[in-house]
């Protein structure tokens, strides 16, 4: 009777165990669902590489590329300051920060990760946007630098912290042996141990890289909202993440328009799917380079 | 001095700056939201309801629906991310399993927010007929809170000794009484870190609930699981892109944030606080 009991309940965990991939699945179901009908009127080559996205005019028009290029545009950006303030730091708590600065420093980290997303986009609405605008005499301050600048700094944490696991990676007899030879610290870390680290370290860059091109509120927010192709950061944007939460409201439910919104999410989910399937395969790779595999 | 130590004095100098850098974002932000917040908040801001057309009056429906919305979600996404914790520590199932569901589970967390939303809008406002609704947010808010549950829950499982489980077997405890009575309490306070670390998260998401339950102004406080809701992070959105007294709602805004600051940072302390108390207990 008990063995039965004992039984029924490993296979309750096993059915609740599988609650996040039923999910992930419903997520792609739903996404697949409501962004097919769109092909039916707009074909994949248009949708994609069409210059001009104005879903409400009549006839209206689906192209997305103004949406993908600001994405890019905005994430690229970001990426000029997470990948070597983020790097740079984990470098830093690695190497450098001793176990009392570390207590202090560390917590600073994940806390700047947990700053909500719509924090960031006040801020950067009504603090940094003005600022640039008068610095740089901008005819308008909500532009693809600002965005990317703040999108930059929401992604530092993330990149900072997977970078640090992947430096405590890195047994320690590298290190000793490096200082065998002569090596003095500075050379010990670019020679030996940032090369050692190297894949992991792309894993923690692919992820921030997948946090900024996923942010929504604070794009909406700081971006400017101009579906054009942008020519200069400093133009407007509306990249694709902003484009679905600003306009879901607005479109009739069923409408080409709501399938076209669906189609963008589909888009951006199949994009930040692949960074993390790389970042997954990446970092396998990298434990089993340094016998950590599990 | 040599040349290479000079090298390694500006590297290291370098070093110092991106992790000063940190500090000081964290700080900027800190600093400007609350020289300006600061103003606004007061006990009236905290306790009434908006006024004349969002210029005036307080913020409590939205402090009140945010209570709701993040106690859903946690009441929904808990026993799961629990329940899957257990079943891949504790069942240790195969090895192509606990690789399926762990890159599922590390798939979810990338997911982007606003596509969490649409989610939702889908499956629970519209297929399961919640409407927009406390229900709805709470459950797709849940959902992303899910695998931050999960890995917070499977650090403090894989922390209990396994000393103690064979103890506990020996003693001729089944596996479940063993996961039940030894296990769990053991890693009690490393799952109440996950929860607290997801209420952190929750409390603060905006893009989830704007399809799914959000309102930008609804009389009165809601009197049931099926109401439209305001919430603090949409209210800061609203604030600053709707109606049309910008000065004064600016003004509402910045005691909003940093209201949902104080709130999303002293939450993530507390957990980070509980969390190194307990890698200490176990490091002793």
């Amino acid at each position: 009777m008990n063995k039965k009991k004992e039984r029924l309940i490993k296979y309750l965990f096993t059915a609740l165990a599988f609650s996040s991939l039923v999910f992930l699945i419903g997520i792609v179901l739903v996404l697949f669902k409501e962004a097919l009908p769109i092909f039916g009127k707009v074909s994949l080559k248009a949708f994609l590489l069409g210059e001009s996205w104005y879903p409400t005019a009549e006839p209206p028009e689906f192209g997305i590329l103004p949406l993908i290029l600001a994405s890019l545009w905005v994430t690229l950006g970001a990426l000029v300051i997470c990948v070597p303030v983020g790097v740079g730091s984990a470098l830093y708590l690695h190497e450098l920060a001793g176990p009392r600065q570390r207590a202090v420093l560390k917590p600073v980290i994940e806390i700047l990760a947990s700053v909500p997303s719509i924090v960031y986009g006040f801020f950067g609405m009504v603090i940094l946007s003005p600022f640039l605008q008068d610095t740089f005499e901008l005819p308008i301050g909500l532009c693809a630098l600002t965005t990317s600048i703040i999108l930059g700094v929401m992604a530092t944490p993330t990149v900072a912290s997977i970078a640090e696991d992947a430096l405590s990676y890195v047994p320690r007899s590298f290190r000793e042996a490096s200082f065998a030879v002569g090596a003095d610290r500075w050379q010990t870390l670019t020679k030996v141990i940032i090369p050692a680290a190297g894949s992991g370290i792309s894993t923690a860059i692919i992820l921030g890289m997948s946090r900024a091109i996923g942010e929504t509120m604070t794009v909406l927010m700081v971006a400017g909202g101009a579906a054009v192709i942008p020519h200069s950061v400093f133009d407007p944007v509306r990249p694709m993440t902003a484009a679905i939460a600003a306009e879901m409201g607005e479109a009739p439910v069923g409408s080409d328009h709501y399938h076209a919104l669906f189609a963008i999410a589909l888009i951006l989910f199949l994009i930040t799917f692949a960074f993390n399937i790389a970042a997954e395969l990446i970092s396998r790779r990298f434990r089993l380079k340094l016998g950590l595999a599990r | 001095m040599k040349r290479r130590d000079i090298v390694q004095k500006l590297g290291f100098s370098a070093l110092f700056a991106c992790m000063a850098a940190n500090v000081l974002f964290l700080g900027g932000i800190i600093f400007f939201i609350a020289a300006r917040g600061l103003g606004s908040i007061n006990w009236a801001f905290l306790t009434q309801a908006p006024r004349d057309s969002m210029t005036a009056g307080g913020v409590a429906p939205a402090i009140v629906g945010t209570f709701y919305l993040t106690l859903g979600a946690i009441i929904f996404a808990l026993p799961l991310g629990v329940a899957c914790a257990i079943y891949l520590t504790e069942y240790s199932p195969k090895g192509w399993i606990v690789n399926v569901l762990r890159i599922s589970i590390n798939n979810l967390a990338g997911v982007p927010s606003v596509v969490f939303g649409l989610f939702g809008l889908t499956v629970f406002v519209k297929y399961m007929g919640f409407g927009i609704s406390i229900v709805s947010g709470s459950l797709t808010l849940g959902i992303l809170a899910l695998p931050v549950i999960i890995s917070a829950s499977q650090e403090a499982l894989v922390a209990v000794p396994q000393s103690i489980r064979e103890a506990s077997l020996a003693l001729g405890a089944s596996q479940w009484e063993t996961i039940r009575k030894v296990v769990l309490p053991a890693a009690l306070p490393g799952i109440l870190t996950g929860v607290i670390l997801s209420v952190g998260r929750v409390a603060g998401e905006t893009a989830p609930i704007l399809f799914t339950a959000a309102a930008f102004y609804v009389r009165g406080y809601p009197d049931s699981p099926f109401s439209e809701v305001m919430a603090l992070p949409y209210h800061i959105y609203a604030l600053m892109t709707e109606g049309t007294h910008p000065e004064e709602q600016t003004a509402i805004a910045y005691g909003s944030s940093l209201l949902l600051l104080g709130l999303v940072l002293s939450v993530s302390m507390l957990a980070i606080y509980i969390r190194a108390r307990q890698r200490k207990t176990y490091n002793a």
